[in-house]
């Protein structure tokens, strides 16, 4: 499903550049749920930005799908999230002044679906995370917990590929985490694959293979005996 | 454009931002009602100084003398310059091609006019056929002078409107005889004059019978003539003032008036005056413009403003539609369109409310230099197309900030 290989990034800091990520060879087979560890500043979030389109490598090659990710116009970047990915975030960056069924439709809305078309199918993964009572309620009406499930759906929504979590339980309390966790391991479950940017360990036992970055290398990539979150709660 | 789910996400991110929204639409909504009723207003002064040259044509000429004021060729100043018969039918010879109209004038100014017991003190002129034209007379009854009564010197008279309304009320003037100074004279028409009320107390008889009655000999006061127009305006007010020139420059040959003395000899071109009055009258519309385009300037400024804040306070949320999928074009879209919309519907309220406030005003204006205060359909649609480029101009820059937004820089979290 995802292929990387000798992926290199810098930033530049004034006269200064930060060598982010010093060439990461990495691939995710469909279906697996896979973590990635790493302090701050190891290179973790950025890989999750290149492997999303919202950032582009400066060296080595990325392959989605069998599509080769390269020089990307902001047209096609945007085409390409739109029809591969499915985002989730640590705040949950869902629009405040719509209400979680809109919410859930925007993709649907992008990709040039029918308003009816977009509703129903939008309902239907309110129903899949446990909201379709909470259709119509503003974000700030709703529970952290409720509003990442939102945001879940919403990622689900255009039926992506590949989901990509930035520390989705960052903003969470434990209980709700695990919650949150348990749904992202259901979601997997019926086939999706999905990566998950943690620094939580207990998250990352949550899934099936973690990988450990540091100063933008992976130093180590294991599978592991999955803990579901069904268990803690 | 006419897709309903951009319109709902229009509303309500102007809903959200109710109040700022408000401020600009107040913005570009009293500019353009400014400049509607200075337009208004431009155009009613037009129509107001059109109508004081309508009292008289346009295109006229008069010539009335006066005292000397200078030596010439050993003459003494303080001579009084008196135009005879002659000098009228000197000219008309003379410039018999470049002349449309003419007419001698022989006039006394307070003339008692009795019919039955009314009476009143009218301006009493003796003039040509041709006069009515000169002076823009319309017939309400009867007719004018003719060539007839000028060859025999009848006591006929032709009164103003208003003369009509004093003495004879509701009754009918043609074929009634009036006196003047005492003399009987008969009404065989009735005329209006567009000047109004001043230019329709006045009584018209036959040069000849004036003279004659007023122990007038063969004496004129003044002239006057009316030209023929050429279709271009400047070239008619060009040829207007050779011929006023040359009349003047004639009549001070004649009777040895210095060349530059002013007070002897008057030559009045109203073609001239009507140039510089036109002139003014286009300055002003021309200033009234720039304060109105200006104003609106200001508004689009705020709209743009606005949209700029709009755009930095929604880069987060610009940065989650983008990470959804949402095309840069759909990003500008969406900015141009509100721009567009907020400077339309301000716009069009201002248009609409200045018209109707032109309107109202319209009546009760009573004024005459400013006449019907309007603004016309082609202005209107004008003002129309610089909103919606205006809102075009002021949603351009900041729906190209949102597009260029990095949904990673967005959706940053602090």
């Amino acid at each position: 499903m995802i292929e990387i290989q000798n992926l290199h990034k810098s930033y530049q800091m004034g006269s200064n550049s930060l060598h982010v990520l010093k060439g990461i060879d990495f691939s995710v087979k469909e279906g697996e749920l896979v973590s990635i560890m790493g302090s701050s500043g190891s290179g973790k979030s950025t890989l999750l930005n290149i492997l999303g389109m919202l950032d582009e490598a400066d060296e080595g090659s990325y392959d989605l799908d069998g599509v080769l990710i390269k020089n990307l116009n902001e047209k096609i970047a945007a085409q390409y999230r739109n029809k591969f990915l499915g985002f989730i975030f640590q705040s949950f960056n869902l629009i405040n002044y719509k209400n979680a069924l809109d919410n859930v439709s925007m993709p649907l809305y992008y990709q040039g679906v029918k308003r009816s078309e977009r509703t129903d199918k939008a309902m239907h993964y309110l129903e899949k995370v446990g909201l379709a009572q909470w259709a119509h309620h503003l974000p700030s009406e709703l529970s952290g917990g409720q509003k990442q499930r939102v945001a879940i759906a919403r990622a689900l929504a255009s039926d992506p590929k590949v989901l990509l979590a930035d520390e989705p339980t960052g903003a969470l309390d434990t209980k709700t985490s695990y919650e949150v966790m348990e749904l992202i391991q259901g979601i997997n479950d019926e086939g999706k694959t999905i990566l998950v940017v943690t620094h939580e360990p207990d998250i990352a036992e949550m899934t099936k293979r973690i990988v450990n970055l540091k100063d933008g290398r992976i130093i180590d990539d294991t599978l592991v005996n999955q803990v579901k979150a069904s268990t803690h709660v | 454009m006419f897709d309903i789910e951009r319109w709902q996400e229009i509303f309500e991110t102007l809903g959200k931002n109710k109040l700022q929204t408000f401020l600009t639409m107040v913005s570009v909504f009293s500019g353009v009602l400014i400049l509607i009723i200075l337009i208004g207003f431009s155009n009613g002064i037009q129509n107001g100084v059109k109508s004081q040259f309508e009292q008289d044509a346009t295109n006229r000429i008069f010539i009335r003398t006066g005292v000397t004021t200078k030596e010439y060729k050993g003459l003494n100043s303080g001579r009084y310059i008196q135009m005879h018969n002659s000098d009228f039918e000197g000219i008309n010879t003379k410039y018999e091609d470049q002349i449309e109209y003419k007419t001698g004038i022989y006039n006394i100014w307070g003339g008692q006019v009795t019919y039955k017991r009314e009476n009143g003190n009218y301006r009493i002129e003796g003039a040509h056929p041709e006069q009515q034209f000169i002076e823009n007379a319309s017939m309400v009854a009867g007719r004018f002078i003719n060539e007839d009564d000028v060859a025999e010197s009848r006591k006929i008279a032709i009164i103003g409107n208003q003369i009509k309304q004093d003495l004879f009320k509701n009754e009918d003037a043609v074929g009634e005889m009036i006196q003047v100074f005492g003399i009987n004279f008969k009404v065989v028409g009735v005329y209006s004059d567009p000047g109004g009320e001043r230019e329709e107390t006045r009584v018209f008889i036959p040069l000849p019978t004036a003279q004659q009655v007023f122990n007038g000999s063969d004496r004129i006061r003044s002239m006057a003539y009316t030209i023929k127009m050429s279709d271009n305006f400047d070239e008619a007010v060009g040829m207007s003032m050779a011929l006023a020139k040359s009349f003047e420059d004639d009549i001070k040959t004649k009777y040895s008036i210095a060349p530059d003395d002013r007070s002897a000899v008057r030559v009045n071109n109203t073609l001239e005056e009507a140039r510089k009055i036109y002139s003014l009258i286009d300055t002003i519309a021309a200033v009234f413009w720039f304060i109105g385009i200006g104003t609106i300037i200001a508004g689009v400024v705020g709209v743009g403003n606005i949209m700029l804040i709009v755009v930095k306070e929604r880069t987060k949320e610009i940065g989650i539609r983008k990470a959804l999928g949402a095309l840069p074009s759909s990003i500008i879209g969406m900015i141009l369109q509100e721009a567009i919309f907020i400077t339309a519907i301000a716009g069009f309220s201002g248009l609409f409310l200045g018209v109707i406030a032109l309107n109202i005003a319209s009546p009760l204006i009573d004024s005459d230099f400013i006449k019907f205060p309007r603004v016309n359909f082609a202005t209107s649609i004008t003002i129309v197309m610089i909103i919606v480029i205006a809102g075009a101009l002021a949603g351009y820059f900041p729906a190209r900030r949102a597009a260029n937004i990095r949904p990673i820089e967005a959706l940053r979290d602090e």
